[in-house]
């Protein structure tokens, strides 16, 4: 609907920067729309695009938009959900508005005659603003961004597990520590050398990482010789395993089921192979089964 | 300084009659010219090649559990359609071939500052390609660890053979091509401009040149650095990005992404040159914000330096907000860009000739390209889509939108004067409508596949991970690319054999190169109209029509200066 309403006040914004005879006609025709400061009505046509979009959300359902992209099922990825979801409704609005200039000049100042237009080629206030609005803007998504990321890093002084991940050519292998570090013996690994086709990541030919619902783990991960990425999509959360670095992050798990996890970095011939998947699981099913496959 | 209009006598002598002709003036010449067109011929070439390995690709993916090519092959030829595309073709299409053509006629120079040098540049360049296309013929086959070639995947036990050596060899010789170019571009346009050029009438073609050429000056040096280290690390026996001697692998990855994200710009901003050139032409006006536009330039130069690190914000080991910010920033100076384009097009009478198609189609393409890469920016969403196709989408749209579609513009734009014929319109819209619905049918279903979690580089993948059919998508719109690039074939072809001659002037465009014939005579010119403006062409066949004179401030300065 909108579209629609920038074509309209189009003549009005080109008042901005040169008033030329073929003018006149717009202004006598539209006088009454004429009382309001241009620019200011230019403003208040974009500040109502994200209006609408908020009204489009809250009567939607209170359920933020996910454009493709899982909500997560972790405490972690949800955090980040909410970041996407907002920065892609602001980036998309942003385009939108952009889009909308664009298409509204290549189709308004379509060459009709000969005439040479009006030779201008600036107007300072004009390219203040589109210098100031995009400074406000990275400031707000900025702010939000180091609050979100922060979330997500934080990392619990006492974990409810421990879990050390290695990484190889062309396979992941699981251990299990308790809180204090002390090892659980229990080991899970790939076991299948790697075969001409990746098979579905919950097959038994890749390992699976199980964790308890509800509860914070931290995952310490390593590689064993080049670099590899710990990807599980329905986290929203990759992390490279690289030699000579050990990385540690949380995972809360608030959602249990079975999900496909990848590596996400080119590691070599069978990289596309390199599968695995993480089941969540109740926290008594969790330790029942931490009993159950100690070697 | 003298300030003779008309060149001196001697200069209308037809050096060409006495020099060597055919393929010997191919081989033995200086002219810049000719030189441009080398760079143009050579680097379309590795494009088409690339293409083919991208539809080849394409193909492979196009179904869960396809067995077009082995996952080797497919290794490799991932590794090659990236190196092509961004080592071999969209820095040297711009910056050897049409900045070569252009830049010193932009400036009114008679050739570039350093003849022999600019030779040596197109050798090496042609030298390095062919090097990092043989690697296919070697043993082992050519280098597969894709195009940044991460540490220490590349290294001799991970990566042996012979290809790899190769790759790393054709890096250095491109290398070195680039830096070469970098200089003599810069000191052309610092040293041999026509009187009355001040740096403030240089065309912003020509700005982004010598911005790209500073770049390519602060970036090249770093990659060269780092690939003698990896040919140290592999062969004599260093460890310098190997842990087991006490190296360090991330160290490849910092210096990699320093040279690789002004790489980035290096490849960018010349086609933001062209659409720059472009737009005003089509629009019969002035560039909308001219110095802003410069100084936008040399913003993003500049923190294009200060923002590697966001290329490794999963390695765990990088200042997250640090390298978040300096990369939002630099949505700011392309914002005014973006505002400044739109801006020339306001109130203009646009005449929708094939350049000006491929520059609009640039503007529409690269925004949502820019967008994404806010997204990006953001580590915890990058945390999220990091390797997926998410940021295939987001860089193929950023730099297929510029190289391609910018570059195409600037293709079609300057055909007339590097050739001296025309190109048909109606195959050159054909083309364009072909290559505008692709690349949405392409990419756009790569954004969502990203967001569904398909990794990038992997060769195959099963029909329980739901990607089957958006690949498809994606597939067929990558067949529609490759037809418009056949129809663009068709269109050289047809302009080839059945050629219509180019007047001097066919858009009515403005800047200096438009004020000499089509194509230009040995020495670019007899004579230069006098430059009061960046568009003295302009000014010259529309004098009532001229930006000095409307504005008092700039007319006083005009007066001063005088």
């Amino acid at each position: 609907m909108w579209i629609f309403s920038i074509g309209h006040d189009g003549p009005a914004l080109a008042n901005l920067w040169a008033v030329t005879p073929t003018d006149h006609e717009h202004v006598v025709t539209r006088l009454p729309r004429a009382i309001l400061h241009p620019r200011k009505r230019i403003l208040r046509r974009l500040a109502g695009v994200p209006v609408l979009l908020l009204v489009a959300i809250v009567l939607g359902g209170c359920r933020l938009p996910t454009f493709g992209a899982f909500r997560g099922v972790t405490k972690q990825g949800q955090t980040e959900f909410t970041l996407w979801s907002w920065l892609a409704m602001l980036g998309l609005a942003v385009a939108v508005i952009v889009w909308g200039l664009i298409f509204w000049s290549i189709i308004r100042y379509r060459r009709r005659d000969d005439k040479i237009p009006h030779q201008f080629h600036e107007n300072i206030p004009i390219e203040v603003i589109y210098t100031v609005i995009p400074i406000l803007l990275v400031g707000v998504i900025f702010y939000a961004t180091v609050i979100s990321e922060n979330r997500i890093d934080a990392i619990k002084a006492k974990p409810a597990e421990i879990i050390n991940v290695t990484a190889y050519r062309w396979g992941w292998r699981f251990s299990y520590e308790d809180s204090s570090g002390i090892s659980q013996n229990v080991l899970i690994q790939t076991a299948a050398q790697p075969k001409l086709l990746a098979q579905p990541a919950t097959s038994s030919e890749y390992p699976q990482l199980v964790l308890p619902d509800n509860s914070t783990v931290r995952i310490v991960l390593q590689s064993a010789d080049v670099i590899h990425g710990f990807y599980i999509p329905a986290f929203n959360f990759s992390r490279y395993a690289q030699p000579g670095v050990t990385n540690e992050f949380d995972f809360t798990p608030t959602i249990t089921g079975v999900f496909r996890g990848q590596c996400a970095q080119y590691c070599g011939l069978y990289h596309s192979e390199m599968l695995f998947s993480v089941r969540v699981i109740s926290k008594v099913d969790f330790s029942n089964w931490l009993s159950a496959n100690r070697s | 300084m003298a300030l003779t209009i008309d060149r001196p006598v001697q200069a209308e002598h037809h050096e060409e009659e006495h020099g060597p002709s055919g393929l010997l003036k191919w081989l033995t010449s200086t002219d810049h010219k000719v030189i441009g067109k080398s760079y143009l011929i050579t680097s379309f070439v590795f494009f088409l090649m690339a293409g083919v390995m991208a539809m080849v690709i394409r193909t492979q993916l196009s179904g869960p559990d396809n067995t077009v090519v082995s996952q080797h092959v497919y290794n490799e030829l991932f590794t090659m359609h990236g190196s092509l595309m961004l080592y071999l073709f969209a820095g040297p299409f711009a910056f050897g071939g049409l900045a070569n053509f252009i830049v010193p006629l932009q400036v009114g120079a008679p050739d570039m500052a350093f003849p022999r040098l600019n030779a040596l540049s197109y050798w090496l360049y042609l030298s390095g390609g062919i090097t990092m296309i043989a690697g296919f013929f070697t043993v082992g086959g050519a280098a597969d660890f894709g195009w940044v070639a991460y540490a220490p995947l590349s290294d001799a036990v991970n990566s042996p053979g012979a290809g790899p050596d190769m790759w790393i060899v054709a890096l250095a010789l491109t290398g070195f091509s680039a830096i070469f170019t970098g200089v003599n571009i810069i000191t052309t346009v610092f040293y041999l401009r026509a009187p009355g050029m001040t740096m403030f009438r240089v065309p912003i073609f020509t700005w982004n040149m010598v911005v790209t050429g500073i770049l390519i000056l602060i970036a090249f040096p770093v990659l060269t650095a780092a690939i003698i280290m990896l040919w140290a690390d592999r062969h004599l026996g260093t460890h310098i990005y190997t842990v087991s001697g006490g190296g360090v692998p991330v160290l490849w990855q910092n210096l990699f992404w320093f040279f690789g994200h002004p790489e980035v710009y290096i490849l960018a901003l010349p086609y933001f040159g062209c659409v720059t050139e472009v737009i005003p032409a089509f629009s019969k006006k002035p560039l909308f914000g001219y110095r802003g536009m410069i100084f936008a330039t040399i913003s993003i130069a500049a923190l294009s330096t200060a923002v590697w690190a966001h290329h490794m914000f999963t390695t765990g080991t990088v200042l997250l907000p640090f390298f978040s910010l300096m990369s939002y920033l630099i949505a700011i100076p392309t914002g005014i860009k973006f505002f400044n384009w739109i801006g020339t097009m306001w109130r203009g009478s646009i005449e929708f000739k094939t350049p000006m198609l491929f520059a609009v189609g640039f503007l529409v393409v690269f925004l949502l390209g820019g967008v994404t890469g806010i997204f990006l920016a953001a580590p915890p969403i990058d945390f999220a889509t990091h390797d997926t196709y998410f940021v295939i989408a987001h860089f193929h749209e950023v730099l297929f939108g510029s190289a391609v579609f910018g570059g195409f513009a600037g293709l079609y734009y300057w055909y007339p004067k590097i050739t001296g014929r025309m190109m048909r319109e109606s195959l050159g819209k054909a083309s364009f409508w072909l290559m505008f619905i692709g690349f949405w049918v392409t990419f756009l279903p790569q954004y969502l596949l990203g967001l569904r979690g398909m990794p990038r580089r992997i060769a195959e993948y099963s029909a329980s991970t739901g990607w089957g059919g958006l690949n498809r998508i994606s597939t067929f719109g990558a067949y529609l690319l490759f037809l418009s690039v056949a129809v663009m074939m068709i269109n050289f072809y047809v302009s080839w054999r059945n050629p219509i001659p180019a007047p001097d002037n066919p858009w009515d465009a403005g800047t200096l190169e438009w004020g000499t014939t089509s194509p230009p005579p040995h020495h670019n010119f007899n004579s230069i109209p006098p430059i009061r403006s960046e568009r003295p062409v302009w000014d010259f066949n529309h004098p009532e029509h001229t930006t000095f004179g409307l504005h008092s401030r700039e007319h006083a300065s005009e007066e001063r200066r005088d």
